[in-house]
């Protein structure tokens, strides 16, 4: 797996982060797909000279919305707000499993290679129909760990057979 | 056996591939009939429950069952053109007559133009007890839960990391059923960056440089052990790993279904790189036996996407084949030529375009003999 670090042109620094909610977009390989730039209606993720370039953000004009989230079909788009609370960034992830968490619940964060990070709050869920099936779970997670809880796992047994 | 049915155009299969082609014959303004094996329409379309890459034209962002809608909804919605489901063409006669099977019935069909795009079958694996209930194409598995919701098993042990195999994975998780592993014996995932992603955050590891050494269960998978594999694929001694799992999948790879093509006498060329016999064939997708033409998964293993343009070129040019004309003929060609190329273009690509071009020498060099 390529390695996280913010030398991509979708990985925002932890000055832009301590701005306000802005998108994280996980897609570090040429592949031919082009759906995030359509998504977006304030024209900050860049038009695809080449379909199977990668995606570009400009981070000044993405006030993280989080439309892109639920269009993405790798699901590598996240929208972190590190302005969230004093000690809590809210993680906003695409989450395709059932049972959906509800408002309240607390799930375990996990990270890119699944193991648990933290306990962490469902803040709100959204799953309208323009989502198209695929939900967006918005978590509240220590703010040293915005930039690596990327999913999450909900009550009864996990994918390891542990207890959650 | 009934008497002789006629058409201008037969399209065999109606998965991405077919079901453009078909729309395309009927905008130029042919008869066509649709026939298909199964009963749905949309080929592999129906149980593909993510979403697509690719581009917007080509429905990108959208999931596969939703497209096999969208395409059905839109052949079927006139009369102009037949759709013979639960249909399988077993036969292609010297003459260019169609043997199609239909409940336990024998029909002939004499069109003026066939389009082939019966597709790919799921590659098997060489190992101790593959013949076991329990192992399955990771295909037919999804096929199970996804078209007729059974689970296939418990938990699972899928062999190989491309794009099936991840996804597939994927699947069977959403489906409530434990992953212990994905087997590779490449030392890489061959599948998108973005599917491996989703499947370890999950917490599935993929072994690669591994692979499945035997299964073990007396009537059924109780069991697989995986060995690693050195740089020439050979196990290495001592590194066994035993996985208790009731169902071990295999997303190997596909291989084209040529039977027909072959049967035709279409001349083909053994090319790795597009799954194994592909028939040759011009940049209109028309093969070397005149008024044949393939499109999708049988021109070479790609993704739907693709299939689907190859479709409109061949439905394209199979009606103008028999003088059918429109307006923007010119303009639906070249855009749908350009929107391969561009979709090829990429590092993903780099396979397919060396394959067709193997394939186009190879045909040269037939030709030249």
């Amino acid at each position: 797996m390529t390695k996280i670090n913010e030398k991509f042109r979708t990985i925002p620094d932890s000055k832009r982060r301590a701005e306000g909610p802005v998108v994280v977009i996980e897609c570090f390989q040429e592949i031919p797909c082009d759906p995030c730039h359509a998504a977006c209606n304030r024209g900050a993720i860049s038009a695809f000279d080449d379909i199977n370039h990668l995606p570009e953000v400009d981070f000044t004009k993405c006030n993280g919305c989080g439309l892109c989230i639920s269009v993405c079909p790798g699901l590598a788009i996240f929208v972190v707000d590190e302005t969230w609370k004093d000690d809590l960034a809210v993680v906003r992830l695409p989450y395709e499993f059932l049972p959906l968490p509800q408002k309240g619940q607390i799930v375990d964060g996990l990270g890119r290679d699944g193991v648990k990070l933290c306990e962490a709050k469902v803040v709100r869920v959204d799953n309208t129909r323009w989502h198209n099936r695929t939900p967006v779970i918005w978590i509240e997670v220590p703010k040293d760990l915005s930039m690596d809880v990327r999913h999450i796992r909900v009550g009864g047994t996990s994918l390891d057979g542990q207890k959650a | 056996m009934s008497s002789l049915l006629t058409t201008e155009i037969c399209i065999v299969g109606a998965g991405p591939a077919g079901l453009r082609a078909a729309i395309a014959a009927r905008d130029m303004g042919a008869c066509v009939m649709l026939v298909d094996s199964e009963e749905n329409l949309g080929g592999q379309l129906v149980k593909q429950t993510h979403k697509f890459f690719g581009s917007r034209g080509q429905f990108a962002g959208m999931r596969g069952i939703d497209i096999a809608k969208l395409l059905s909804d839109e052949v079927t919605k006139d009369s102009s053109v037949t759709v013979m489901s639960d249909s399988q063409v077993v036969g292609f006669y010297p003459d260019g007559t169609l043997a199609i099977e239909k409940d336990d019935c024998l029909k002939l069909l004499k069109p003026q133009r066939v389009i082939c795009a019966t597709g790919a079958s799921e590659r098997m694996l060489p190992f101790p007890n593959n013949d076991l209930p329990g192992v399955y194409g990771a295909g037919a598995a999804q096929t199970l839960m996804n078209l007729y919701g059974v689970r296939p098993g418990n938990r699972v042990l899928m062999i190989g990391a491309g794009n099936i195999g991840l996804i597939v994975s994927y699947q069977l998780i959403q489906a409530g059923i434990d992953v212990a592993a994905i087997v590779e014996a490449m030392p890489y995932v061959g599948g998108y960056d973005v599917h491996a992603r989703k499947i370890q955050r999950a917490g599935i590891p993929i072994l690669t440089s591994h692979t499945i050494k035997a299964v073990h269960g007396r009537q059924v998978v109780e069991g697989a052990t995986v060995s690693a594999v050195d740089a020439q694929f050979c196990i290495i001694p001592d590194s066994d790993r035993y996985f208790q799992v009731d169902t071990v999948c295999l997303a190997v790879g596909l291989t084209p279904l040529t039977e027909l093509l072959w049967q035709a006498d279409c001349k083909m060329g053994y090319i790795p790189e597009l799954g194994g016999y592909t028939p040759f064939r011009n940049e209109n997708y028309e093969t070397t036996r005149p008024g044949v033409f393939v499109a999708g998964d049988l021109a070479g293993i790609e993704e739907a996407s693709s299939a689907m343009i190859e479709g409109e070129i061949a439905g394209l040019c199979a009606a103008k084949s028999l003088g059918y004309e429109i307006d923007d003929f010119e303009d639906r060609i070249n855009r749908a030529k350009t929107e391969l190329r561009v979709l090829r273009q990429g590092p993903t690509g780099e396979k397919i375009r060396q394959g067709i071009a193997s394939l186009m020498q190879l045909r040269e060099e037939c030709e030249g003999a």
